[in-house]
């Protein structure tokens, strides 16, 4: 069926079969990061941001995000400039196979955009749903902390 | 020596991040090829019994369906995958590439279907008509040891192999010793787990032959061999290629059935075959890992002196022997007694068949078991003659004075090598990590009620086996912009080695990092390779980046001696320049624009690298809900030389926090009649960013490893060996007023609570 909707600032207009789930669309069809690590919304490596919420969009189907607009990892830096919070990532060798970077990213990314003062506790307990098997967690913990300074400047500067 | 650049020792930050931060990391499902075919497998629904009647029909008719592949496709006999080492024994128990006949797993592939969409494939795979009279499956491995029944028709056991490990004279250190204790323990099936499931691209070149296999990881040199043969084309006609690699951890990588029939069905049909294993398949069908049971025994003198050690290992090795399916048994019975001076072993290792999914390895396999079997009996006899846990082990670690102490030999001899521990001395570790974690300031907690909890602290030392032989190769070529590319025969499996080989490359050659591209894991890059495996890569591929730029500097010495017409001892090469001593220059890019300048390197040892460590708990445990939480851990581990710090302590943090998964959590449990009782990471608790927050890693580079010419130490697996034992130990010394010892994993609250209701000591 035809679908039109918005990722990273694009439109995009597409034909799509009913059952095809968000994941696999932008991975199959739009070449953007699906990264399926369960299909069960279980690992969250899949997360995406639709509408400024982080959602798995593997429980989600592409029909669904008609006439929305969604965030993928791509959308995340500015041009080939990583982000704040990308390179909090890299100082903290937050990542290691970069398999579940891409929802811990978006996750982040929409928790901080929203309360960028978040502590340690709500950092964890927010990715608590995405897996990582790689680092145990520690670096992206932290990686959090320090990327938070920008999103408060960020929503500082919104709000003055 | 080196002036120039300083890269090795130092935290640089990772160049691979900037393709995977941003989304550009390329893994097998993103991969897409036109007219491809995706396949679904299908798999046995029952745990053991003989095929009856396949009928594909309905399949066939279904939407976009081309094909379905089944036994009788496949030239006869049906090829079985071979294993990585020699064994006398194992040959009748190796795994057809499809079921023709017995299935003897849940998940062992019957068919295949081949369709133009995936989703169309996995529905016709659902119409795949599968009888099967079904056998009385042995999904316990002491049913199995017993013979009841036989797995395989014209075997007389279920026991594929068994191998001993025995020095001094254990018999009589053990009549002789005033204190011995026996004891039994286990460990519950696991696996490795990576995030991304298994995944292959396998394209057919009819042109000229060749066959192309998109998916590689950790041994894309054997694997290609191994297919190659199965497929009767020469090694040189196939091609494994790696993309990025969603982690390893040992399961990973390994040659497995699918290997062959997407392979298989490339070739048959001309089309470009793809398979996404999805979660609930990843279950059935990766290697299983981890599921052991010890009974085992030891001899102390009164002062603490460990004098002998025996016992039997029983390693249920699900219903074939991978590849890799004897190395957790060989290693169980070296290993157990690894960090200690002990003079007398006597151990015995079976590998037994059962109807479960066919194990391998998983991180430190064999390691982390043995090591809490022993560290968890080293508690026990402590508190039973009286010796602090802590005297216990300073009295018995190795030290600098025992190098190189070789370990407990294994028959029959299975082509690992040399394994003598090289170098170190056990005690540095175990005294830093003491320090480290205020072992003496929390002595006071240990069985202590507080608020609600038990508190307790415990140790685990540890010994970790790297740089798995036999050799690695390098090449290097210097492009005409002078950029250097350097391809290596190591596997990138998440663990940062595009940094580490530039880094290595990069002082070595004494140019800027930011000139080094690596690449690696791919069978076209060199004609032979090994893989990323047994913490090995960075030893291993490294020291041939080593090895290929002395060739290259000597090359470029030779072209810059003819170039100003001296002999090639007058010129010098420094920072990437070669110079003659009137002032004459030559730069590499010069070099190679004068023609192609491209040298190899191999290295080749087999002599194993072995780090060190020990590791120190903090839990509280809920008597009222069995709960643990983990208050504090610290790990300190020597590997000989760090070349990069940043990676290296990810690399032991990571590891650490997955044997927390193995300790509390992770369980691949089957039921009576073979059926897993596992099928998303919903059942299966891998752990989350909310459970282990408090951990501590220091690694030092202490005693540098002999044997290689970086002095590094393998040091991908030494983290989650020592977890179960420095944990359980905890446990035990905060559950120490109601003498619960644990013996057997998982620690889940549901055993811990039974384990102190059922104490003797009066309830709280």
């Amino acid at each position: 069926m035809q679908l039109q909707f918005e990722v990273n600032g694009q439109a995009v207009e597409i034909d799509i079969a009913p059952r095809t789930t968000l994941c696999d669309c932008l991975r199959d069809h739009l070449n953007l990061t699906g990264h399926a690590g369960c299909e069960h919304g279980a690992c969250g490596a899949c997360t995406v941001i639709v509408d400024g919420q982080a959602v798995r969009s593997c429980l989600m189907l592409a029909v669904q995000v008609a006439g929305a607009s969604i965030v993928t990892v791509e959308g995340l830096a500015d041009g080939d400039e990583l982000s704040p919070l990308q390179e909090a990532f890299r100082k903290h060798h937050a990542l290691q196979c970069g398999f579940c970077t891409p929802g811990m990213l978006t996750t982040l990314h929409a928790l901080l955009s929203d309360e960028p003062m978040a502590d340690a506790d709500r950092i964890r307990d927010v990715l608590s749903g995405n897996l990582c098997r790689c680092t145990g967690y520690i670096p992206i913990v932290e990686a959090a902390l320090e990327a938070r300074e920008h999103y408060a400047k960020k929503q500082g500067s919104k709000a003055g | 020596m080196r002036t120039v650049n300083t890269y090795i020792g130092r935290p640089i930050e990772r160049v691979e991040d900037f393709r995977f931060l941003r989304g550009r990391g390329r893994y097998i499902a993103d991969l897409k090829r036109e007219g491809q075919w995706h396949a679904a497998i299908v798999r046995s629904p029952v745990a053991f019994g003989r095929i009856a009647r396949i009928d594909a029909a309905p399949a066939l008719k279904m939407p976009g369906v081309c094909a379905v592949i089944t036994a009788p496709d496949i030239s006869q006999p049906i090829p079985t995958i071979p294993f990585r080492r020699k064994n006398p024994t194992i040959a009748p128990y190796a795994q057809p590439i499809i079921a023709a006949d017995y299935v003897r797993y849940v998940g062992e592939p019957v068919a295949v279907v081949l369709a133009t969409g995936v989703e169309l494939a996995e529905d016709a795979a659902q119409e795949v008509i599968i009888e099967i009279n079904a056998l009385t499956p042995c999904v316990d491995w002491r049913a199995s040891a017993a013979g009841r029944p036989l797995l395989f028709p014209g075997t007389a056991t279920n026991i594929a192999s068994t191998f001993t490990a025995q020095c001094g004279d254990a018999a009589a250190a053990f009549a002789a010793a005033p204190y011995t204790r026996r004891e039994r323990f286990s460990v519950q099936r696991h696996t490795a787990s990576p995030l991304e499931t298994r995944g292959l691209l396998a394209e057919w070149h009819a042109g000229d032959g060749r066959l192309t296999v998109c998916g590689a990881a950790k041994l894309p040199f054997f694997n290609r061999r191994a297919l190659a043969g199965m497929m009767g084309l020469p090694e040189t006609s196939v091609d494994y290629i790696e993309l990025d690699v969603g982690g390893g951890f040992g399961a990973r990588g390994e040659f497995y059935p699918e290997d062959f029939l997407v392979a298989f069905a490339a070739r048959k049909f001309g089309h470009p075959i793809k398979w996404i294993e999805d979660r609930r398949e990843h279950f059935m069908a990766i290697g299983h890992a981890r599921q052991m049971d010890a009974d085992i025994e030891i001899a102390c003198q009164t002062d603490g002196t460990v004098v002998a050690m025996r016992g039997t290992m029983h390693v249920d090795i699900g219903a074939y022997v991978r590849p890799n399916g004897m190395t957790p048994v060989r290693n169980v019975i070296q290993f157990t007694a690894a960090p200690y001076r002990i003079p007398n072993l006597d151990f015995t290792g079976h590998g037994v068949l059962t109807n479960k999914t066919p194990a391998g390895t998983y991180r430190g396999p064999g390691r982390f078991e043995g090591c809490f079997f022993c560290e968890r009996m080293i508690d026990i006899a402590a508190r039973e003659i009286g010796v602090a846990p802590l005297e216990m082990r300073r009295r018995n670690l190795l030290t600098d004075q025992d190098m190189p102490y070789a370990l407990v030999g294994i028959a029959p001899e299975d082509g690992f090598g040399d394994t003598e521990c090289d170098s170190g001395d056990y005690r540095v570790t175990l005294e830093r990590c003491l320090e480290e974690f205020g072992w003496d300031d929390k002595k006071a907690l240990a069985g202590t009620l507080r608020d609600g909890r038990y508190h307790g602290i415990g140790i685990g030392c540890f010994i970790e086996g790297g740089a798995s032989g036999p050799g690695e190769s390098a090449r290097i070529e210097v492009t005409s912009d002078g950029k250097v590319d350097v391809y290596v025969g190591s596997s990138a499996i998440g663990q940062g080695i595009e940094t580490i080989m530039a880094q290595i490359a990069a002082d070595a050659l004494e140019i800027p990092m930011d000139d080094v591209r690596v690449l690696h894991g791919s069978t076209n890059y060199l004609k032979q390779g090994y893989g990323s495996y047994g913490s090995r890569a960075t030893v291993m591929g490294g020291s041939a980046v080593v090895a290929a730029v002395e060739d290259m500097l000597k090359c470029f010495r030779d072209i810059a001696a003819r170039k100003f017409s001296i002999v090639a001892d007058d010129v010098s090469v420094s920072g990437g320049v070669a110079r003659a001593r009137d002032g004459r220059a030559m730069t590499l890019a010069e070099a190679a624009a004068a023609g192609v300048l491209t040298c190899e390197g191999t290295f080749t040892s087999d002599k194993r690298t072995y780090t060190y460590g020990t590791a120190a708990a903090h839990v509280a445990v809920d008597p009222k809900t069995g709960s643990v939480q983990l208050l504090d851990y610290v790990v300190v581990d020597d590997v000989g030389r760090v070349i990069n710090p940043l990676t290296l302590h990810g690399q032991v943090v990571g590891a650490t926090v997955q044997g927390f998964g193995s300790v509390f959590s992770e369980n691949l449990l089957y039921d009576a009649d073979g059926q897993l009782l596992v099928g998303s990471l919903a059942d299966y608790q891998i752990p989350l960013a909310t459970d282990y927050p408090h951990i501590r890693a220091i690694t030092l580079a202490r005693f540098p490893a002999p044997h290689n010419p970086l002095g590094a130490k393998g040091a991908g697996e030494g983290g989650i060996i020592p977890v179960g034992g420095a944990v359980t130990n905890a446990i035990a010394s905060a559950l120490s007023a109601f003498n619960v010892q644990p013996t057997d994993l998982p620690l889940t609250p549901p055993r811990l609570w039974d384990l102190i209701q059922r104490s003797r000591a009066p309830t709280p």
